[in-house]
């Protein structure tokens, strides 16, 4: 197939930007969405154009590192999929195709399509973790039963993989469904519950530092999900939180 | 150099206990003198890093990936082996240990697979006390499931996401030592080269790869924890971005590389659709649990399915061939991985294959759902259930069970495996050779460890499913934070590495001029054009099956390969900022004099044994022949200069506690 790329140029972080056109054919249909850029970067070198950044490596959906907003939509069009699982017998021959990198202020653009994330390991750093040493020596894994729908509910939301769409989706650029999915499932597992006033503060506050936006409840983050993480944990964060914020002698 | 392996003497069950009870100490003002470095954040490297930093160390910690939680261990799907025998299945340590040395065919050491056996269970109830959500019964208690090539459930899992939640287990931990500041994370850094002083490790370059930087980082130990190598053959299931440069650099530096041509190819993976596919994906062992593979018995077919004339679903059952159960009645479509992966080559190779491309078997579902279906319908007591009846209510079983594979295999092909058979193919998966290591961990550098994936050492020439994410961990978390002790506490009164040595100076400069030399180079061809090359040697001459020709061709072709690369590579933009291409140069550079060397270990095996088949070696029904007696030894090969003259050490495998068989599935 025959296609129009438009995508977004830029040398740096500091560099202007600007949207590019560049004609492309003989695309095939079971090229993946990266595999077409893959493509079109080949044919870039062979002309003396730099090649088009982007972030990717698993290409199997679950490392969270490709991102990219195609169409206008995070990880383009197609629900619970990443832009490494998108593949071109979704576009037809003749479409144009828009190209920008995950666009936040917490997410400066590094180059081309390619952004810094590093504000989530910044959150995850804030709280995210259970303070126990890693000797071995802790009691037997089946002392403490949990029940099934609990650890069920937890591993739901553990399985955010931290790709920023939520972010990128959101027209105030918040985090909350990131940072709830992290909260719940701690919160969800008896492990987690000692420091689960501290953990959601901490990583709320962390939240505001790093330059994310409020949530006003508009959703789009749950529909652009590709893991699809569920509003519920939000909610489960603002619970948490606003009980920790009244008992904690913080 | 002589090879020490530096087994601990006495009792195999006793070995651990006593060493480590024995390596000395180091006392907690002294760790706070001592630096420790720390390449790549996968599980291996992440849960060393905040063991290390727990225990009082200064501890640096690197990754290419954005964030460390990237690493490719988040890939992995089925599970984690542990003998906690929760299932009360008769599983024990000594099973574990007897089983990991046979599915190894025996090519691993006796007193390194005990060990792992003996930490394993401590793994299940580290993660656990971490939060990591494993699945679990109604009763609240770890579920199991069973791998191939074992007779116990011992496999705990997280879904199809096992991998996953253990990363972000162990990133969590390395993250609660970031915060504290005992570990100084860099992502998106490099390391480019080893830096060796007084014949110690004892630094990094790095490369920032956001600005271009290269930066110099000392420490009294280096620790890589950089994964497999699979990609050298292009199309692999690894993620894009792995690679050997780590270890390579390390191996140049003498450091010894240890048996590798030992590679995993692994039987059920999606085939390769087309000239630009980036990677492979794999679709999880337990398929075959349901899953009946076969080819068309008449070529006619065959050739009319290839030009899509022909549907699988009107081949009659007469006319098919399930070949893993003609061969291997006694095993059937649960052969080990190895023994999967050349049948189907097998059949492929003899023009029974069934796509475009000729390299491909059903894999299919159709009796399972309907055994399923059938079964279901009784549960339920439905009267005369009709076929679609049984066919939805079998679906709906299969659903449950293997639900996101399918999908995921949907999205992927746009075929849809509950009407159709799947296709799949053997893929790259896995490298089980790696640097070689001692006892302790340590490769031939003192003070350069070696950790999970990236060393060679417990899984013999085939390793078993769930058995890399258990070694990752164990390495990481309970034997190297240990074992570096014995080399570190000689350094307590050394003091900071001065990263003002001629030796740094040296290693940076040799950074900068490949770096120049790849930015000036103004060639013809792009670095993917020769990795895909690189790619379609390995896998024709050093891939499933090999010979003494097709390896003599190989060394020969990826020589050349290599002239033209450095002639005619073309990578444009500069060496300041972020340039992906010219990173990708570097790594398939490595990649190319790596593969030299996997051809000329291969060459050097005159046997089959596990992943390793050599078609010389084997049986007249096609079974792969071990040769114990001249070849039970580790090669573990020292860098001359170019990597076909590498000089071959052997470390002899003693066994004294199992017998070695022939493995037999028949
Ligand atoms: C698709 C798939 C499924 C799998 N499923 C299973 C399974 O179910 N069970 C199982 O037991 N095993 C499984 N495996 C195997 C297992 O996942 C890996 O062997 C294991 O995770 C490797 O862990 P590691 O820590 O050694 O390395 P990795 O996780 O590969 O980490 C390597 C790290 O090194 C860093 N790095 C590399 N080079 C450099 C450099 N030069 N400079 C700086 N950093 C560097 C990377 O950034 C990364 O952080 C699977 C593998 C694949 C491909
Ligand atoms: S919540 Fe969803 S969209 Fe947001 S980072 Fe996690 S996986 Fe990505
Ligand atoms: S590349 Fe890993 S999720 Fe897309």
């Amino acid at each position: 197939m025959d296609l129009t790329l438009k995508i977004w140029r830029q040398a740096g972080p500091e560099a202007k930007g600007e949207m590019k056109t560049y004609p492309i054919s003989g695309v095939e249909e079971d090229m993946s969405f990266l595999e077409m850029l893959d493509f079109l970067n080949e044919q870039l070198i062979e002309q003396g154009i730099e090649p088009v950044v982007f972030d990717h490596d698993c290409r199997e959906g679950i490392c969270g590192m490709c991102s990219l907003f195609i169409n206008g939509e995070a990880h383009g069009p197609g629900r619970k999929i990443t832009t490494c699982q998108l593949h071109m017998r979704e576009f037809k021959s003749g479409d144009t195709i828009y190209i920008e990198p995950f666009r936040a202020k917490a997410f400066p653009i590094i180059k081309d399509l390619m952004v810094d994330r590093s504000a989530f390991d910044r959150i995850q750093r804030a709280g995210g973790f259970i303070s126990v040493n890693t000797s071995g020596n802790t009691i037997d894994a089946n002392a403490i039963p949990v029940p099934k729908e609990n650890a069920d509910k937890a591993f739901d939301a553990a399985t955010c993989i931290g790709c920023g769409a939520c972010v990128a989706t959101c027209k105030n650029s918040s985090a909350m469904l990131f940072a709830s999915a992290k909260i719940s499932q701690f919160s969800l597992l008896p492990q987690g519950q000692p420091e689960a006033k501290e953990r959601v503060l901490n990583m709320v506050h962390q939240m505001d530092l790093e330059g994310f936006g409020n949530c006003t409840n508009t959703g789009a983050c749950e529909v652009e999900c590709p893991k699809g993480i569920s509003l519920e944990n939000i909610a489960r964060m603002n619970r948490d939180y606003l009980f920790a914020s009244l008992s904690s002698n913080k | 150099m002589a090879l020490d392996s530096k087994i601990p003497a006495g009792p195999l069950g006793e070995k651990w206990t006593k060493h480590k009870g024995e390596i000395p100490l180091v006392s907690p003002a002294n760790k706070r003198l001592i630096d420790v470095i720390v390449v790549g954040t996968g599980l291996a490297g992440s849960s060393a890093a905040a063991s290390l930093a727990e225990m009082g160390y200064n501890v640096k910690a690197f990754c290419f990936q954005d964030s460390p939680r990237r690493a490719h261990s988040i890939a992995a799907q089925g599970g984690i082996n542990a003998a906690k025998n929760y299932q009360n299945d008769g599983d024990s340590v000594y099973r574990l240990f007897y089983d990991t040395i046979k599915g190894g065919d025996y090519r691993s050491r006796e007193a390194n697979v005990h060990r792992l056996a003996e930490v394993s269970r401590n793994i299940i109830d580290q993660c656990v006390a971490q939060g990591v959500p494993f699945a679990r019964d109604y009763g609240g208690l770890l579920d199991n499931r069973s791998f191939g090539g074992v007779q116990v459930s011992r496999t705990f899992y997280a879904k199809g996401q096992t991998g996953q939640q253990l990363l972000l287990g162990a990133y969590s931990a390395l993250n609660r030592q970031i915060a504290k500041g005992r570990v100084k994370m860099y992502a998106r850094h490099e390391m480019q080269e080893l830096v060796v002083v007084d014949g110690k490790a004892r630094g990094i370059i790095a490369k920032n790869l956001v600005t271009g930087e290269f930066e110099r980082h000392s420490a009294h130990a280096v620790l890589l924890c950089t994964g497999g190598y699979g990609n050298v053959f292009f199309l692999s299931t690894n993620a894009m971005g792995s690679n050997v440069t780590a270890a390579w650099k390390a191996h140049r530096k003498g450091a010894y590389m240890a048996n590798p041509c030992f590679t995993q190819i692994h039987p059920t993976c999606i085939p390769v659709s087309g000239e630009n596919q980036s990677k492979l994906t794999l679709m999880s062992e337990s398929l075959r649990n349901d899953g009946r593979i076969w080819v068309p018995a008449k070529k006619e077919d065959a050739e009319a399915i290839r030009a899509g004339k022909l549907h699988p679903n009107d081949i009659a059952e007469e006319n098919r061939d399930y070949y893993l159960e003609r061969r291997y009645p006694a095993f059937g479509n649960l052969v080990p991985r190895d023994v999967a992966s050349r049948a189907a080559k097998e059949r492929c190779d003899a023009g029974y294959g069934v796509n475009k491309t000729g390299e491909a078997v059903y894999l299919d579902f159709a009796a399972a759902i309907m055994r399923y279906g059938e079964e279901e319908a009784h549960v339920k007591g439905v009267n005369n259930p009709s076929e679609a009846e049984i066919k939805a209510l079998g679906e709906r079983v299969v659903e449950a069970k293997y639900g996101n594979l399918f999908q995921m295999y949907e999205k992927i092909t746009a075929s849809n495996p509950y009407k159709e058979p799947m296709k799949i193919y053997p893929a790259v998966h896995y490298t089980m050779g790696g640097l070689w290591v001692d006892y302790n961990l340590m490769t031939t550098i003192p003070g350069c460890f070696a950790l999970g994936e990236a060393n060679f050492s417990d899984h013999g020439a085939n390793r078993l499913g769930a058995s890399a994410l258990m070694q990752g961990l164990a390495d990481g978390y309970f034997v190297a934070p240990y074992t570096v002790g014995e080399f570190l506490s000689k350094d307590i009164r050394t003091g900071k590495i001065s990263t003002d040595s001629p030796e740094f100076e040296a290693a940076e400069q040799a950074v900068r001029e490949r770096t120049e030399k790849f930015i000036n180079n103004n060639g013809t061809k792009t670095v993917d054009h020769f990795h895909k090359r690189l790619g379609k040697i390995m896998w024709n001459e050093v891939g499933m099956a090999r010979n003494e020709k097709g390896l003599k061709q190989a060394i020969a072709d990826i020589q050349a390969l290599r002239e033209e690369f450095y002639a005619d590579v073309r990578v444009l933009g500069s060496a300041n900022g972020m340039n992906p291409e010219l990173d990708k140069a570097g790594r398939v550079a490595d990649l190319i004099e790596l593969g030299e060397l996997m051809a000329k270990d291969a060459l050097e095996r005159n046997e089959s044994c596990g992943g390793h088949f050599r078609e010389e070696y084997q049986s007249e029904e096609g079974e792969a022949l071990r040769d114990d007696e001249n070849f039970a030894f580790v090669s573990a090969w020292e860098f001359t200069g170019v990597p076909a003259e590498a000089k071959l050490h052997k470390e002899e495998l003693t066994f004294e506690n199992v017998e070695l068989k022939t493995r037999s599935y028949k």
